[in-house]
């Protein structure tokens, strides 16, 4: 077996058994970006020979005694609306395309005190705004499954660069599926944790009230271990909440004998694919050969949590990226006489179509007349979608739902047709809209090859529930020794 | 009709820079001036990703101000987006407060025109950030920008339509100032512009019960201009009424060396807003018991230490209600007294001398350069004989140029006091020599006569011979032709 289909939990196995150097792993993940990047475009920026040479500096701390840490040296990719400190930050946009960010998110600062080495910037929608990586203004990537269709969105270059094996694992941000919906279409895990249980500062925000950072993996104890790291109240983030910490690995125990979980009828109706319906039905079967039990029942209020979504999204990004304003930093055009020019020409010429739609809609739903109709509304029917989800968690663990009504699709289908690019997002957002962890785990693939992925929902601060119920399939079903990637045309 | 046919309908939005070490969301220090954007970190420039937290001092002061404006402190509050784009503003979102302020439905006493107590009501009190400066033309053309006082906290204090005249506007604002000087949350420095006001300004026929149509001047930060402003608004109103025109609501800006309001042309003033509560912020949530405690830990107010002015020091009603006008100036008094005793001499000398100083250099309480303790010395050396009080009045002069300790002063200038009883001799006999008249008119009786030999002798000495000595030497000495 190549060294980058490995998983990081067997890398470490490997490191400790004395099988692997981290110099090593890093190199191999360097050749295979050499190798494969071009075919798949993950990566905004490649920090290939800063990799290598922090590999050997971190071997040598290593040999040394002073790192103990057990990830030091593992590789890692970094979605590209996540500060780091003196690499290119760009959201995908014109906007920042030469940004370069003066301090570390404080998820880059926890990778780096484990040891983690960046490998590289992913690709993105621009401002994580898309369910197709293709509003990325800086680069195409492709799905590694079938190189015409998409990696799914916002998070595309996270996603397909795991799926490629270009990253052991990587860190992308979720706001309405983000995280979950391209882990589906890639065939990887993504999981968006509890609103408040990872610090945003540093990822450049989108929604404030909705984005959450979150690990997308090979498999789902690399995705409870990348956990582990990245949760924590963060003094510099008000949102973030001091929980009890909580061992994420040790809550996989592989058994869900006795384990209640809620099928929402409305996520199995008529905009889902049948081969996706199919497939989930034979994921639901085996979860009742493990032991658990299942129910279906109506979430009915979930049919309005995408306008929802869309509404407060729009809302609080109008406001968010109100900043890039060709002042301080960032893009400004060459082309003004007086302080308006540089506002209208520097946003204009900057920002791409889909940006600007999003910024018109929010605008739009908070100006004076509207707030009441839209907005205030939009959070009054919120409230509803919570109070709905708490009712479920009252009778179930888990919510068990297919993570998008399709597979992926091809390239170039949907990006002028806004509106079915915002339905992608159908079986994902209703969790931010509730502030809930969900986990997207690829359950089979389609008759094109194509994977199908598999959301879980839980309640909130209830990540383990959901890690271990995604494990206990995982084990069950060994997606990742029966279906590869084949980067086919 | 007549300019006396109407009333003026006076409301102040006071902008307070709190005093607090650290800005508003970030730990950069308040402190003003420094070197541009030094002051300043990621956060408070707006760097993509950063999140504001929210300082609890802020909180804690404005509270303060709400308490000793007599508003009602709201346990349950938020912050929420101002949504703008101006250079100054790098988040082009002010974090304000909107429709739920932390202090509400509070009042402070003036007095009106008449004399009379009047109560001018508050509507809110709510907290948010400062923005930063534009600096215009410094370097060639174009402008730039200085973020230091960007997320300095501010309170905004803003008051109902009560107030009906210039005088009273001006009163009010020396109120509110003197109350946040009391409670030491905001310096008040007008000419640093920690303490401004944006004053909205309408007109109506004396007797008419809906107001008229205001306009709102920005960022007014000296009393006389608020005066001037409002008087010239007024008038400029009543003048387009008069001649049959309409007034529009319109933001002016007023230009002190016009002394006329123009229309404010680089809006930085959208129409709308787009308020929404702030989602990267946590509500503020206030318990019974901090409010409590907010409450005994409030210090004295000027109206407190008023009274006890008059039953500890026996001061008049007037001279109490100065001295307590400022806190500075009160500091100043109480302090001086703790370290001379001469309560009646720091009393007069703060109200006559020290008080005209500050109305011919049209400065605030806030700006006298010198200590309590210099004062008590002044006053000391007057005790002790060692000045007199025409050369005291000089120390004090001396003291607003070149603070310092007043025995230097007087050592300096050569001002001490001639007690020397053949130097002052000498000086008697040269000027009774000199003004026979005088000498034969106070023997005749003219007791006023020697007063003006005394101030010959004093102009002899250039005011340091003690007068006492003087006085008593011009006797002996008449008495012996």
């Amino acid at each position: 077996m190549e060294i980058t289909e490995l998983t990081v939990h067997e890398l470490q196995e490997k490191i400790k058994n004395k099988e692997l150097t981290i110099s090593e792993i890093t190199k191999a993940y360097v050749d295979r970006i050499n190798d494969k990047e071009k075919d798949v475009n993950c990566f905004i920026t490649t920090l290939t020979d800063e990799a290598i040479e922090k590999s050997k500096e971190m071997e040598k701390k290593i040999n040394n005694g002073e790192i103990t840490s057990e990830l030091a040296g593992i590789p890692i990719g970094i979605k590209d609306n996540i500060c780091t400190k003196g690499v290119k930050t760009t959201c995908a946009s014109k906007m920042l395309e030469n940004f370069v960010s003066p301090y570390n998110a404080t998820v880059v600062e926890k990778l780096n005190s484990e040891g983690l080495i960046n490998l590289g910037k992913l690709n993105m929608d621009e401002f994580a705004m898309g369910a197709s990586t293709e509003y990325s203004a800086l680069a195409r990537t492709k799905n590694p499954w079938n190189l015409n269709k998409v990696p799914g969105g916002s998070s595309g270059g996270s996603a397909a660069a795991v799926a490629a094996d270009l990253v052991p694992w990587a860190l992308g941000s979720d706001t309405g599926g983000s995280i979950r919906q391209p882990a589906s279409f890639c065939g990887v895990v993504g999981l968006k944790p509890t609103y408040g249980l990872v610090s945003r500062f540093g990822l450049v925000a989108f929604a404030s009230s909705l984005d959450q950072i979150g690990p997308i993996t090979k498999d789902v104890k690399d995705s409870a271990i990348l956990l582990n790291i990245l949760v924590g109240h963060d003094e510099k983030d008000t949102t973030s909440l001091d929980m009890p910490k909580v061992d994420y690995v040790s809550s996989l125990k592989n058994d869900v004998k006795g384990l209640k979980i809620g099928l929402p009828k409305e996520f199995y109706g008529d905009g889902i694919n049948s081969e996706v319906k199919k497939n989930l039905e034979q994921a639901i079967e085996k979860y009742k050969e493990l032991g658990a039990e299942v129910e279906e029942f109506s979430l009915d209020i979930a049919q309005y949590a995408l306008a929802t979504y869309y509404i407060i999204a729009c809302a609080e990004a109008s406001s968010n990226l109100g900043r890039f304003d060709g002042i301080r930093y960032g893009y400004r055009t060459k082309n003004y006489e007086k302080l308006e020019d540089i506002y209208k020409n520097s946003r204009s010429e900057a920002f791409g179509d889909e940006v600007k739609r999003r910024i018109i809609l929010g605008t739009y739903v908070l100006s004076s007349g509207y707030y009441d109709a839209y907005y205030k509304k939009a959070q009054q029917v919120r409230t509803l979608v919570k109070n709905e989800f708490d009712k479920a968690f009252e009778k179930y663990d888990i919510i068990l739902t297919p993570t998008s009504p399709t597979v992926a699709f091809d390239a170039e289908t949907k990006s002028n047709n806004p509106l079915e690019m915002y339905l992608a997002d159908i079986c994902t957002v209703s969790v931010n809209v509730a502030g809930l962890p969900g986990i997207s785990i690829p359950c089979g693939v389609d008759s094109n090859g194509m994977p199908i992925g598999m959301q879980l929902i839980g309640n909130r601060f209830c990540e383990s529930t959901i890690l271990n119920a995604a494990y206990t399939y995982e084990q069950a079903i060994k997606f990742r020794e029966r279906f590869k990637p084949t980067f086919k045309k | 009709m007549s300019r006396n046919d109407y009333e003026i309908v006076i409301g102040l939005e006071v902008h307070a820079e709190l005093s607090t070490k650290t800005k508003i969301f970030c730990s950069c220090p308040t402190e003003f001036g420094g070197e541009p954007n030094s002051h300043c970190c990621p956060i408070c420039m707006a760097m993509p990703g950063t999140l504001p937290v929210l300082n609890e001092k802020v909180v804690e002061y404005a509270v303060k101000a709400g308490l000793a404006t007599g508003c009602t402190i709201s346990k349950d509050s938020k912050n929420d987006r101002k949504n703008y784009y101006y250079p100054d503003l790098p988040k082009s979102y002010q974090i304000s407060q909107f429709d739920k302020p932390l202090c509400e439905h509070g009042s402070v006493e003036i007095e009106d025109d008449e004399g009379n107590k009047k109560d001018i009501k508050i509507l809110r009190i709510h907290i948010e950030e400062d923005a930063g400066k534009l600096n215009h033309n410094e370097f060639g053309s174009g402008s730039l920008v200085d973020l230091n006082r960007a997320g300095v906290p501010l309170i905004e204090i803003v008051s109902e339509p009560d107030m009906r005249s210039a005088k009273e506007a001006e009163k009010y604002m020396r109120k509110i100032k003197s109350i946040l000087e009391y409670i030491e949350v905001s310096d008040c420095k007008m000419q640093e512009g920690s303490l401004r006001a944006d004053v909205n300004v309408s007109v109506r026929k004396k007797g008419a019960k809906e107001f008229g149509t205001r306009t709102e001047m920005k960022n007014m930060n000296s009393f006389r201009s608020i005066v001037r402003a409002i008087e010239y608004e007024a008038d400029r109103q009543i003048d387009v009424i008069e001649n049959g025109g309409t007034i529009y609501q319109t933001t002016l800006r007023w230009d002190d060396i016009s002394g006329k309001t123009f229309p404010m042309r680089d809006k930085e003033n959208a129409d709308d807003y787009r308020y929404f509560p702030e989602p990267d912020l946590v509500a503020i949530r206030l318990s019974d018991e901090y409010i409590e405690n907010a409450k005994k830990e409030l210090p004295e107010l000027p109206e407190s230490r008023k009274q006890r002015y008059l039953t500890e020091y026996g001061l008049s009603e007037k001279d109490s209600r100065l001295l307590t006008s400022s806190k500075y100036l009160s500091d100043l008094f109480e302090g001086a007294i703790k370290e001379c005793g001469n309560t009646k001499a720091v009393a007069n000398w703060i109200l006559s001398d020290i008080s005209r100083i500050l109305n011919e250099k049209e400065i605030e309480a806030d700006q006298i350069p010198f200590t309590s303790s210099q004062l008590a010395k002044v006053i000391e050396l007057i005790d002790k004989g060692t000045i007199s009080s025409a050369i005291a009045k000089k120390v004090i002069t001396e003291l607003f140029e070149n603070p310092q300790d007043p025995e230097e002063i007087i050592k300096e200038k050569g001002w001490i006091q001639i007690s020397d009883e053949g130097a002052i001799k000498e000086v008697v006999l040269k000027i009774i020599e000199a003004n026979p008249q005088s000498v034969s008119d106070y023997k005749g009786g003219k007791d006023r006569a020697l007063g003006f030999l005394v101030g010959q002798a004093m102009k002899e000495t250039k005011g340091k011979a003690n007068p006492g000595m003087l006085n008593k030497m011009f006797v002996e000495e008449i008495n012996k032709l």
